[in-house]
């Protein structure tokens, strides 16, 4: 009986691992920039060219950083809920971040699906993207009032992410 | 036939626009080199199973761009890596790095080695000591060096 025993307890061991691993979204790589400062940039307003935005301008709040594009597939799906919270209030201020966007296609984005941003920056060639390690638009991230990154949403928000994570954690950095 | 032979044409014709569409040479084959051989290690984070160096993803080409200017500006490979893996994490690396948390990816092996080591020793000496009480009596072993002489 016991010769039995012991290879079944290393095949559910085993299974229990490949189960835990196969469940496991390989999109998800954790970022190493949460709990460093956000990187410091200054690029032009999406709205009004001749305006920049740069994240210090944001010092002594918690916001939120939202990278998105018009040709964004998932950033469709995600568009409608920032535009709902930003109606109803009780979020963080959402700054945009136009990822590698035309100019004339962001805009058009906006003026068609609404505008939830405080407001937007514009990233033509992708560099901001690269210093917040971006890599599957949409992003989203939670910085305190030091400007410390404190959570990285990897794909859209939806109404759980933002009820259960970005906003209890807002609420107890905005203390 | 006719159809087949147009398919054909038309399906030259394709590579030919390809070819054209083949990105120009690098200005300096040595910036190039180097950035193929260190991107080769790298990860791509969109197209997880391919290197920096292969893929064809938005990303992976400004990455690259990104590498190029890093050589350009006389970093050193190390830095270049750095500069990668500070920002999207230790994932891009395809060899990780030893360090607290990777312990149990280098060291697992060569754990399950010794585990199957000791369980191989354990075995072989419990079978050993099996063998070892079933000793020849006086009267077989007697039988046995009959048997032997007679086959010489």
């Amino acid at each position: 009986m016991n010769k039995f025993l012991i290879p079944l307890g290393v095949f559910i061991v085993l299974v229990g691992f490949l189960a835990v691993g196969l469940n496991r979204d390989p999109r998800e790589v954790p970022s190493p920039l949460i709990g460093k400062p956000a990187p410091i940039f200054e690029v032009p307003q999406l709205t009004a060219a001749d305006k920049s935005f740069t994240p210090k301008e944001m010092l002594g709040k918690v916001w939120l950083l939202n990278v998105w594009a018009s040709w964004c597939v998932s950033c469709r799906d995600e568009h409608p809920i920032l535009v709902e919270y930003s109606k109803r209030g009780g979020i963080p201020p959402v700054v945009g971040l136009d990822y590698k966007d035309q100019r004339v296609d962001g805009l058009q984005w906006l003026a068609r699906f609404g505008n939830p941003y405080m407001l937007s920056a514009f990233d033509a060639d992708g560099r901001v993207g690269i210093d917040y390690g971006v890599y599957g638009v949409p992003e989203t991230y939670l910085i305190d009032k030091a400007g410390v990154i404190r959570y990285k949403q990897i794909g859209p928000i939806t109404p759980d992410v933002m009820e259960k994570k970005i906003l209890p954690m807002a609420r107890e950095l905005d203390k | 036939m006719r159809a087949v032979a147009a398919l054909a044409a038309a399906l030259l014709l394709a590579t030919g626009a390809w070819a054209k569409e083949a990105a120009p040479l690098a200005e300096d084959p040595a910036v190039e080199q180097r950035m193929i051989r260190i991107t080769e290690d790298l990860r791509c984070l969109v197209c997880q199973n391919e290197s920096l160096a292969g893929s064809r993803a938005d990303l992976a080409e400004d990455l690259r761009r990104e590498v190029r200017s890093l050589i350009k500006q006389g970093k050193t490979d190390e830095e270049v890596k750095d500069f990668l893996v500070s920002r999207y994490g230790d994932f891009v690396l395809y060899k990780p790095p030893v360090k607290p948390t990777t312990w149990l990816l280098w060291t697992g092996p060569f754990v399950f080695l010794v585990i199957g080591i000791i369980v191989l020793v354990r075995y072989l000496r419990r079978r050993d000591s099996q063998v070892a009480h079933s000793t020849l009596t006086e009267e077989e072993k007697q039988r046995a060096e009959a048997l032997l002489k007679a086959d010489q």
